[in-house]
């Protein structure tokens, strides 16, 4: 009897769980291995598309004779770099009709046109001209020919599903000039995003964490930027950062704190003047890691809100009680007691701010020094049209990706034997 | 009362008052109007009298009135020595002394002659500075947004420092962006649009989440560990390593420019995050519930929809909204699967209206304010619900 019952139980477990395990996989796990495969392919983003034989049927009257009718069907190979083989041609006819000067491919029998074509060759064009009477001298309805679609099937190859592969994609990612500052400028814009967002998380939740007036509208204000938009919050950053007409440049300006504007988003490099030592500053990038941290600091400071408001009362009172100051309170209560949640932030957001396009492809679109791994998967799959170096790249993102998961799985693990 | 603390007092609250003050001023300033003298050292020297004069009341009398009478006194002074200023103008100087001596009005001698008295000043008025800096930070652009939607392309051109609406000018004139935004550019279709994938994602995930959160959660079956960890480990794969295959596959099936494709996308990558929310919060329902629902004769349907829906509304609410909320803001997947403008998303037709250079600030700007706002109104009317979510589902984002 309870076999019986775990067996019911487990049926209906699979069959509550199989839709969403099918979706997953086809839309997530599925394309995760097949970036694998298109990036051992030399595909570019013309061939994807499958060739496709198509037609055009026009209808037109025989001059002085409405029991005839000519008959236009243009026809083409859709692929410019494809071939198509065993065309076939289908087309469906009202009662009556009679096929005049038939081409010798086509055979017209029981209302239908049917026609084979063989092998088109890329750019294939051709007009087949047809001319049909009624066998009863009838005038022929023009809507009524005009309703029937022609039918077309052919076959052709499917550059993904050939078994021709070539190291040459991952060659060229490597030997990109560019491939070492790519890395540089990932992990530079990754580690300063995460940090400086958590940073100010931690200032903005010991603010909410006190009580004064406001308090809990505050805790919505400091949020809004994580809920809202990312286009819409871009482009007013850019509006806000425009050298000529942007609010930014033209307030310093009008203070006199600079003498031109600075175009902080298409500038590459600053140099700074500190303590006698000139600096390079990248100044398109840190605008861009400004606005990361802008938009993500909202995440850490509601963790650790959370955290903070789940201090127990008691360590602060007794710290009252021994006479400690309010800096030694922060330092010896309230940060040990946040560490934890810091550190699984520190690795969330590392995990997130690696893989961001969105952010700089609306600010700056990779230009001026800001190009990060997942740019470049944009820049080389679409702008270039070279899916296959696209794909490499993004592989290069998930072996990273799993070095990082790793590291984090066994930092979680470890933390949760210690707790 | 200690030499030091008092000196601190005097200092870091006149201080605080000053920067106020400034503030006011700077934003005045920037309206238009011509401050020949800041006077700031003569209210520098007053903010430290009222200050001490604050301390000297104490708790006499009631500490609201308190607070009216000094700010009002401050703003008489003010009044007085800036000559020919709008009574605007003296009534913000007004609710921002009003701000200020709130924020001191329970300091007294008994307070300055404990020990810690000056460190916790300075951090109480750090607090405050950091409030106002953070809120300023967070709100100006949003609030840029707003104010450029309503300007004209001269108006934008001629002073970029303008940061009033000019009511004045009538209704009309003042949403004229919005109205070529939505006519001319066709935004209500991509409103609709946005709105239909975003709810018909959240429907789709519920449906398909909702069972399988069930499954894990309370039945027993071969390869549930298995598949509760690896629920969290396919949440952290982006959608940029995604996006290569799918586009290629969706360009082969023909999905592209189709919102049943981005309905189909956006459910799977919202769902490993749905079912682990849903999940946990069903196993924190008793399972006594669903025993009695066994043994008045319910299937799992019943079980499902008689016990625990109505039991995890809540939890059900939360990851609604935080789908949603996903789903309304995505942006890379219909920059790449929609190239055409009769299938754009909001996003998606924002983008597009930048790409053309010779595009309006104030369309682009209005075109964002349609788009922030929903979501804007949607997360302060349901903060609490969609707070949870985004705890929950913040691994992502």
């Amino acid at each position: 009897m309870t076999t019986k019952l775990a067996k019911i139980e487990k049926r209906t477990a699979y069959l509550l769980i199989f839709p969403s395990i099918l979706l997953v996989f086809s839309i997530i796990l599925f394309p995760i291995f097949s970036n694998i495969w298109i990036s051992f392919k030399n595909v570019e983003l013309k061939d994807i598309r499958i060739p496709e034989p198509r037609a055009k049927k026009l209808v037109k009257s025989v001059t002085d004779n409405p029991t005839k009718i000519k008959i236009i069907y243009k026809l083409r190979n859709s692929s410019l770099t494809q071939e198509i083989k065993n065309v076939k041609f289908k087309d469906k006819f009202p009662k009556g009709l009679e096929a005049i000067n038939l081409d010798e491919r086509c055979q017209f029998e029981k209302n239908i046109l049917k026609c084979e074509f063989g092998n088109w060759p890329e750019k294939y064009r051709e007009q087949l001209e047809i001319v049909f009477q009624n066998i009863k001298g009838k005038e022929i309805p023009k809507k009524k020919l005009k309703s029937f679609k022609p039918n077309l099937s052919g076959k052709s190859q499917n550059i993904l599903l050939t078994y021709e592969f070539t190291l040459n994609n991952f060659k060229k990612v490597v030997k990109d000039k560019e491939f070492i500052d790519l890395l540089l400028t990932t992990f530079y814009y990754t580690f300063f995003g995460t940090i400086g967002a958590i940073i100010f998380g931690v200032l903005a939740a010991q603010l909410v964490n006190q009580k004064f007036f406001g308090r809990t509208y505050m805790r919505s204000v400091l949020l809004f930027p994580y809920v809202a938009p990312v286009v819409a919050l871009a482009y007013t950053w850019e509006l806000l950062l425009d050298p000529t007409s942007g609010t930014l440049n033209n307030l310093l300006i009008n203070y006199q704190i600079i003498d031109g504007p600075i175009n902080l988003l298409g500038q590459k490099y600053v140099t700074l003047n500190i303590f006698g030592f000139d600096f390079k500053l990248r100044l398109a990038l840190t605008t861009v890691i400004i606005f990361e941290i802008w938009r993500y600091f909202p995440l850490a400071f509601l963790f650790i809100l959370a955290r903070l408001q789940a201090v127990p009362k008691e360590l602060y009172e007794a710290a009252d009680v021994d006479g400690a100051d309010p800096l030694q309170k922060f330092l010896n209560i309230t940060l040990p007691q946040i560490l934890a949640v810091i550190s699984i932030l520190f690795m969330i957001r590392f995990i997130w701010n690696f893989n961001k396009f969105e952010d700089i492809f609306l600010l700056t679109g990779g230009a001026s020094g800001t190009r990060t791994l997942p740019i470049n998967v944009y820049q080389k799959g679409f702008s270039l049209g070279d899916i296959g170096m696209g794909s490499a790249v993004s592989l290069v993102i998930v072996v990273f990706l799993l070095v990082f998961m790793f590291i984090y799985f066994k930092l979680l693990g470890k933390r949760a034997n210690e707790s | 009362m200690k030499v030091k603390n008092l000196l601190t007092y005097c200092l870091i609250s006149s201080l605080f008052l000053f920067l106020l003050i400034s503030i006011w001023k700077i934003l005045v300033t920037l309206q238009g109007i011509v401050l020949t003298n800041f006077n700031f050292n003569n209210l520098y020297i007053f903010g430290i009298v009222l200050s001490l004069l604050n301390l000297l009341i104490g708790k006499k009398f009631n500490l609201n009135v308190k607070v009216i009478i000094l700010s009002f006194t401050f703003t008489i002074f003010d009044f007085f020595i800036s000559v020919n200023l709008p009574i605007w103008y003296s009534f913000g100087i007004f609710l921002v002394s009003v701000f200020f001596f709130n924020t001191i009005k329970n300091y007294d001698k008994i307070f300055l002659s404990k020990n810690h008295s000056s460190q916790q000043l300075f951090f109480k008025f750090l607090t405050f500075f950091g409030i106002t800096l953070f809120s300023f930070v967070i709100l100006f652009p949003f609030y840029m947004m707003l104010i450029t939607s309503f300007k004209t392309q001269a108006l934008l051109l001629i002073n970029p420092l303008d940061f009033s609406i000019n009511f004045t000018k009538g209704i009309p004139e003042l949403f004229k962006s919005y109205l070529i935004v939505f006519k001319d550019y066709n935004f209500g279709k991509y409103m609709l649009t946005s709105t239909i994938v975003s709810l018909g994602t959240v429907i789709i995930t519920l449906v398909f989440a909702i069972p399988a959160a069930y499954a894990v959660a309370r039945l027993n079956f071969f390869g549930k560990n298995f598949i509760s960890t690896s629920i969290l480990i396919i949440y952290l794969f982006p959608a940029i390593v995604l996006v290569i295959p799918l586009y290629t596959i969706f360009s082969q099936l023909g999905l592209r420019n189709s919102i049943e494709g981005l309905l189909i996308v956006y459910t799977a990558t919202t769902l490993p995050v749905a079912i682990y929310m849903l999940q946990g919060y069903f196993k924190s329902i008793p399972k006594e519930l669903e025993e009695a629902g066994i043994i008045d004769g319910q299937n799992w349907l019943g079980i499902i929809l008689k016990i625990i829906l109505p039991l995890s509304l809540p939890a059900i609410s939360s990851v609604a909204l935080y789908v949603f909320m996903i789903a309304w803001n995505e942006f890379l997947f219909s920059l790449m699967f929609l190239d055409r403008p009769n299938s754009f998303t909001l996003s998606r037709a924002i983008q597009f209206l930048n790409i053309g250079a010779e595009t309006p600030r104030q369309y682009l700007m209005a075109g964002s304010v349609v788009v922030t706002l929903p979501i804007l109104i949607i997360f302060v009317y349901f903060e609490k619900y969609l707070v949870s979510g985004l705890t929950a589902g913040s691994v992502k984002g």
